[in-house]
This record gives structure tokens, sequence and C-alpha cells, in this order.
């Protein structure tokens, strides 16, 4: 069954007829031609497909597009304005934060995101009871553990994504 | 020796040419390529481990809506050779391992494709499966050799009259279990067959040897295909060689004329079809003198391989040429089982093959009472063991002492299971790395246009930093500006490069480009004119006849073990490595910090069970196969000598991208000893393993 719907990506509008099976993550890529969010492994499990839903983090994978009519979804490519990148895609530049670069558009979007967690004051697992979370390695290595990078640049994407924390 | 570049670009380090198109998304890869109105793949796969395809019914698949065509072994055209049967795609009823193509489905969409090939009906004569390596199995076998040529045994000495006499020994068995590279991009292909040309979009390690396989299976002339491929998401050794998936994709496109289609492997799939690293059992026995001196080494590995394509991984390699000791054995041993085909995983041979030796040396320290640092130092030797040549460089005894002198080892308590901070056991260990300094023949072409210089070479680059470093070589070849200089790489229509593969890409391809540039310099001189072009080429190093290459390295890791549950964590990894000049210390660093961090997540977290009664691998996904994260991974550093290698190459550098995975688990498990007295000689080094034997 097909199921009309419009989503808006990165600032444009996009009607967009989809399969009631499709997921977000389907739409957006083979749909709609808007290939920044990766898929890695199409189960919720490696967080390259992660993008902005109305500002939030989530898994396009783990989302069905029919029932995203008309939301807002922001993915790496719509990160920046007015051709500037945005502060943690220049962060994961400076620190070498990616290799190959498949989990990175995931890793930027999930990064803006646990950053707005983090200011909002929201709990992490290594958020000490009843404490405010600060912008330190442990709790940007935990709020970060969801998107995978086989190429190992942790230490990299940790350290770009603490120091664009530290800008905001 | 080598006619070493004047560097003024290299060394410096450049943010990745490619990095703004990758941290936007805006970089395509192989499945993303924009082309018009593609139909999707999706394959169809043996559901039993050994046996016959007696029927295949395709009715209901064929009528579901939108789908083109339904490819089985009774429809797929007949392909022109079938010799490599890993890639004899759909071309017979023999089913060789479970999840092997039994067919494709085309279709208008990729939901479409999935949906129809499930309800393609297959019937099968099963036979009896076997999938179990034993190390008593009665059917072992010597192969002809080991990958890529090495040979399968080497005997030097009497080692087991050395072994009988020495006053000191270690003999243990260690295993290693089975690890799926599982690079981020699943392996994917857009192709698109106009009944003249065949085009592949191919996420791959090589464009050339890419399609140099392809043509062979295809009877295609190399100028009927073309294969690009600008980025790679990770590859691993597995994206090395092609693998089934690309065979079916062109089958597909063939099958379709004139409409690309798409074809990406699921993350599920990806663990019976794109390869693998084989299990291993690795006997280790070493004989020493009182002072450490070793006088025997034995490394004898036993290993699998498919029924249908012989992989045979040079797991005992590494021990013809670390350590001195006059009496040495390496022998390998397969198992041909009714299992996936096995291939390249990063440093294949020396990875699984260093963490035996380098757990039985740290057993041998603590037998002997010398230290683990020293011990190493003692059993330097001054040529290679195994070919009596001189190393080209060799710097593994400086990497240790500053290795331990950065880690801060020099106070250390030898003995184990005495350290306790709060809730956790803390240790630390080290072990040496190796890995061969390869290079390949490659070809180049370097153009001057409108004040820039433009090379042309199909190398890849799988997030190494080919994109950024051989700009940088190739501009001090020329001896003009990094930014004055393009290199484009990923397509065959380039000149013709070698893989991506064995740390041998920047040592081959900057050869090459370095030739070119120095042939474009003695035609035209230092004021070319627009359009002059020039191209050159590098062959097999005829250094390397007189010399052995090596890069080498020391990886130290602080582990901490909780006195109650067993779980181990690794808050610091230090590794000094010997690989030459670096080209680029910002992309270098992150692929020795990435090979180490593969190496803590070996270590700890990964394992492919497979299941005895299917023949599959259990733990299929991302989710059960388990890879580290960044809460797993603390302070890890990276630091090298960067010192010239006068013989390898122009550049003076060795390879990079396999030798921070090497020693790595083997120093992870030397400091889970030292930490609780408990030797975990099976990968990973599981809570389970330590528990019953904690302090």
């Amino acid at each position: 069954m097909d199921a009309d719907i419009t989503l808006h990506v990165d600032g444009v509008s996009r009607p967009v007829t989809v399969d009631t099976r499709t997921t977000l993550l389907d739409a957006l890529r083979e749909r709609l031609g808007v290939t920044s969010p990766k898929k890695g492994c199409d189960h919720g499990q490696c967080g390259a497909c992660t993008v902005l839903l109305d500002g939030r983090r989530v898994l396009a994978c783990l989302a069905l597009a029919v029932a995203h009519d008309g939301r807002e979804v922001t993915t790496a490519d719509g990160l920046g304005s007015d051709g500037a990148l945005h502060p943690v895609q220049r962060a994961f530049l400076d620190h070498d934060g990616f290799q190959c670069g498949y989990c990175t558009p995931g890793q930027v979007c999930s990064a803006v995101g646990a950053l707005d967690e983090l200011g909002s004051g929201w709990a992490s697992a290594v958020t000490p009871d009843g404490a405010q979370p600060r912008l330190d390695h442990d709790e940007v290595a935990e709020r970060m553990s969801g998107n995978l990078c086989r190429c190992g640049a942790y230490v990299g994407i940790v350290a770009a994504v603490t120091a664009a924390g530290a800008r905001r | 020796m080598t006619d070493l570049l004047e560097t003024r670009a290299i060394g410096r380090d450049p943010v990745r040419r490619d990095g703004t198109d990758k941290v936007r998304g805006t970089a395509t890869y192989a499945y993303e390529t924009p082309v018009a109105n593609p139909a999707y793949c999706h394959p169809v796969q043996a559901a039993i481990a050994r046996g016959r395809v007696t029927r295949i019914d395709t009715s209901a698949a064929e009528a579901a809506e939108g789908v083109l065509a339904v490819l089985t072994p009774a429809t797929a055209e007949r392909l022109a050779s079938t010799e490599d049967a890993e890639l004899a795609v759909l071309q017979g009823d023999e089913v060789a391992f479970r999840g092997q193509f039994v067919g494709v489905v085309v279709a208008e969409s990729s939901e479409g494709a999935r949906r129809a090939a499930e309800l393609v009906r297959v019937e099968y004569d099963e036979a009896p499966h076997d999938v179990v390596l034993t190390a008593d199995r009665g059917d072992l076998y010597a192969p002809e050799k080991v990958n890529p040529a090495f040979p399968t045994d080497t005997a030097e000495g009497a080692v087991d009259d050395a072994l009988a006499a020495a006053p000191v020994t270690v003999r243990q068995t260690y295993t290693t279990p089975m690890y799926h590279n599982n690079p981020l991009e699943p392996h994917a292909t857009t192709a698109l067959w106009d009944e003249e040309a065949l085009t592949l979009w191919d996420s791959t390690q090589g464009v050339h040897p890419d399609r140099a396989a392809i043509c062979r299976v295809f009877g295609l002339a190399e100028d009927r295909v073309r294969v690009i491929c600008p980025y790679v998401g990770g590859g691993f050794g597995s994206k090395g060689t092609p693998h089934a998936h690309v065979v079916l994709a062109a089958l597909a496109a063939r099958a379709v004329p004139g409409r690309p289609v798409k074809l990406a492997l699921t993350r599920q799939q990806m663990f019976s079809l794109a390869g693998y690293r084989t299990p291993t059992i690795q006997r280790v026995q070493l004989g020493a003198e009182r002072d450490g001196r070793l006088v025997a080494i034995a490394h004898d590995v036993i290993e699998q391989t498919s029924r249908i394509k012989e992989f045979a991984e040079q797991t005992a390699v590494v021990s013809r040429h670390v350590y001195a000791a006059p009496n040495r054995r390496t022998t390998h041993r397969l198992a041909a089982l009714d299992v996936p085909v096995p291939s390249w995983m990063r440093a294949p041979g020396e990875c699984p093959g260093m963490f035996a030796p380098e757990v039985a040396v740290d057993e041998l320290a603590a037998e002997l009472g010398v230290d683990p640092v020293e011990l190493r130092i003692r059993n330097e030797p001054d040529v290679d063991p195994d070919s009596g040549r001189p190393f080209s460089s060799r710097g593994l005894v400086q990497c240790l002492r500053e290795g331990a002198e950065r880690f801060g080892w020099h106070d250390r308590d030898p003995r184990p299971a005495v350290r306790r901070d709060g809730e956790w056991l803390v240790g630390t260990g080290v072990a040496s790395s190796i890995y061969p300094a390869m290079r390949q023949p490659s070809s180049a072409v370097i153009r001057y246009e409108a004040g820039r210089y433009v090379a042309r070479i199909g190398a890849a680059d799988l997030g190494t930093g080919a994109w950024t470093v051989l700009p940088q070589i190739t501009a001090d070849a020329l001896g003009v500006a990094g930014e004055d200089v393009d290199v484009l790489i990923g397509d065959t229509d380039h000149p013709t490069a070698s893989v991506a593969g064995g740390s041998s890409g920047t040592s081959s391809w900057g050869s090459a480009l370095v030739a070119a540039a120095r042939a474009f310099r003695e035609k035209f001189g230092t004021d070319p004119e627009d359009g002059d072009e020039m191209d050159g080429s590098s062959g097999r190093n005829p250094e390397a006849e007189d010399y052995a290459m090596f890069a080498f390295g020391a990886q130290f890791v602080e582990a901490r073990v909780h006195a109650d549950t067993g779980e181990v964590r690794v808050p610091r990894l230090v590794g000094v490595f010997d690989a030459g000049r670096i080209v680029n210390p910002r992309t270098a660093r992150s692929q020795f910090l990435g090979g180490m961090t593969m190496g803590l997540s070996m270590a700890l977290e990964e394992e492919s069970v497979l299941d005895p009664r299917f023949g599959h691998v259990v733990n299929h996904d991302l989710a059960e196969y388990h890879v580290a994260v960044d809460a797993d991974v603390g302070d890890v550093q990276a630091h090298w000598l960067d010192r010239p290698d006068p013989h390898v190459n122009p550049m003076g550098s060795k390879g990079i991208g396999e030798i921070g995975i090497v020693g790595t688990a083997a120093a992870v498990s030397n400091a889970v000893h030292h930490a609780t007295g408990v030797r975990v000689r099976d990968l990973p080094i599981t809570l389970d393993k330590l528990l019953a034997a904690l302090p």
C-alpha cells in the first residue's frame, strides 16, 4: 500500500509517495536521493542513519516514513548555515574524528543531539546520582556509544564532540 | 639506496581533502551513486550448509508487484570462468555453505525485491555438514603455500632436541575465534550493463583488481568494464578482493540491460558472503637459556578454509622474523569445511599470529623472572632470521624503549595480582608488533593545466587518507606546494594501481606518482605548458632482494579487572611504531589509533559464534557481534620514531594500516594476567574466563 506524505528535509518540503513498509531511512535514501544518512545495519544497532527529527536524534532505520508526515528532518548535510559547516562538523575535521566517513554523518547528528541533551541536563548512565552532567570524556563517550565507528576513530570523535561542546 | 625525496609537503598535517564531504554526508558511496531510474536487487540464500538444490519455484516471486527479473541457477547466464568457485555465482545446484547465493530478485523497489526474494521457494537434497574446527581432526592437510605465497612450513636446526635440552620452556596452546571485518558500509554495488559495456560503482579496495576479476568471470575484455569507487566505507580486507555479490549484481544488471541495478548486502548477509578471519589453534613452544636467550621457537598453526576455495592464513609466518633463535619451526595445517570462504582481515597472518607467541614470551618472562621488555630486547636478531638478509630498518628495540618510557614501565612490579585500586585489580602488559613493508607495481599520469598539476591513479581511499597524502607526495616529487596538486583516484579510467591491502597502498601509489613526477620534470622541466602530460610507473622493489623490510611496533596496556565481576577495562593503551617516515601525522595517527582500537576490540569483545547444528554465525549482527564503542576506549596514544627507511620507497615510508592491530590483543592479555594472575590464552578475554580464578 502506498501513502503520500511530505517530509521537510534540511529545510525543503519534499512530497513523496512511500510504500507503508518504507522506513524513514529508505524514503530519504531511495525515494528522495538524500544519502547523507547512511545504512550500516538497518536494525538500529550502528547509528550510521542518525538524523535529527524535530531537533532530537533518532535512528532513521527504525522509523517508518508514513508515521512522520509533516515532520522536520535534519541530516548532516543540512546542519550548517550559509554554506559554512556546523561547529561540530568543523571539530570533526580538526580532530580527524573519522576515517572512511561512512558513520560520520550519523556521528555528527548524534553529537549535535547529545550536546543538546547534555546541555539540557539530561542524565546519562555515567552521571552521578542527583548531579548535573558535565561535559567530560566519560559523559561524551557514554552518550556517543550508540554510534559505531569500525575505523576506530573514537579518540578523535570524543575529542571533537567535547571541543564543540565547550564552544557552545 | 632508494633516491629519497626532499620533503616539504610530506610531514605536514593538512586536513583531509575529502573531509568536508564526509562530515556533511555528501561523499557518495557505491550504493548511493546517483543513477536514473534504478532497480533494486535482493539475494536468495541457501538455507542448508551442504547439499543440492533440487527445485526452485519462482512463480510467486515473479508475479509479485514490481518484479523485473528472478535469476536462479536454472536461468542465470553461464559465466566464462568458474575457476574461482566463490565467484561462480548461480552456476550449479551444489550448496557449499549456508547463506550461499541460490538466486536474486530484481525489482522496482528495495522493499519489493526483498519481499519477492522471500517468496522464492527452494527445495534441497540436504547432506550432513561438517563445520567444526578442532586440532585432532584426521583430515588436516598442508596447503601448497600460505597467503599470499609464503612457504607452508619452515624448519631450521633441531627444534625438538633444542626444546628438550632447554633449561626453560613454555609449551602452550592459544586460540583465536572467527572474526568478521564488519566495515560500517555494507558491501554494495551499483551496476549498469548497456549491452556493450559494464559499469560497476563498487565498494572496493582496488578498482583495477576488481575489474580484472570480473572480466575473467564474464569473459569480457577490460575495455568493456569500468569500475568506479571514489569512497570506500571501510574494508579492512573484506573489499580487497571481489566477493560473490559483485558477480551477482553484474548478473542482475545483464538481465535488465540499460537499467542500473543496486545491490547492498544486509549486515546479516555480510557474515556469510564477505569473507572473515579463520579461527586459529596455535601451539607455541619456546625454549630458552636461563638468561632469556631463545634457543628454539616452534609455532604450529591449525585453521580452517572453505571446501570450495582455499584461503590459508599465514598465521605462523611472524615467527620466522621477530626473534633470533637458532632452532625454529613454523607449520600451517588446514581443515576444509562446509563454511563460508575466509579471506583477508586487517593484518591477515600477523594479527592472530602475534597473539600466541607474544603471550608465550610473556609467560617465558614470568618463568625466567626477566622483565618482558628486556626479554624481547635480548632476543633482537642481527639479521632477518628467516632469509639471513639485513633489515632495511628495524626499530623494534627503540619502540620498546620509547614505549616503556612514555608508558611509565620502569618501576613495574612484575608480580601478578598484587595491585588493587578499590574494586579493581590493576596490571600492565606489553607486546611487540611486526608487519611487512610491501610495495606493488602501480602507474600514474600527471598533467599540467592552468597552473595546477593533476595526477590520476586508480588508487583507493578506505579512510586511510589517500585523497590527502598522495597530493603531498606528488607535490614533493614535483617540487611544488601541496595546494597546487590534485590527485584523482578510484576509477579504472585512471592508470592501473594495486589494491589497498597489505599496508602497501601509499608505498605503491606514492612510488608510481614519484616516478611520473620525475619523468614529467625530465621531459618538461620546471616551466611546463598547458596540456603537458607524462606517465610513470613503479615495479616491484629490487631492493627487496637484498633487504628484509618490515614495520615494527610495541603496544603497552594498562588493564583493570573488576575483582568481583571479572569485567575488564583498558584505560590506557600506548603504541610506539617504526613505520619509516610519516607522510601526514594527522591521518597516520588515526590509522595507528584505529588499528590499536580494533585490537582492543579483538582482545575483549569480538567473536563470531558458529552454530554447529546449522553452520551459520548465530551472532550475525552488530548487536551481538560486539565491536568496541566510545565507552570502551580510554586514553589511546600513538607515537612513532619517524625515521625514514632508505630502501622501501622514495618517500622513506613503510606501511601503517595494519601494524597497529598486530600486537594489541597480546598486550591486553598480558596486562590482564599481570592484574589477576589469570592467563587467558583463548580470545576474547571475557569475564567468564576470569571469574573462577580471580584472587
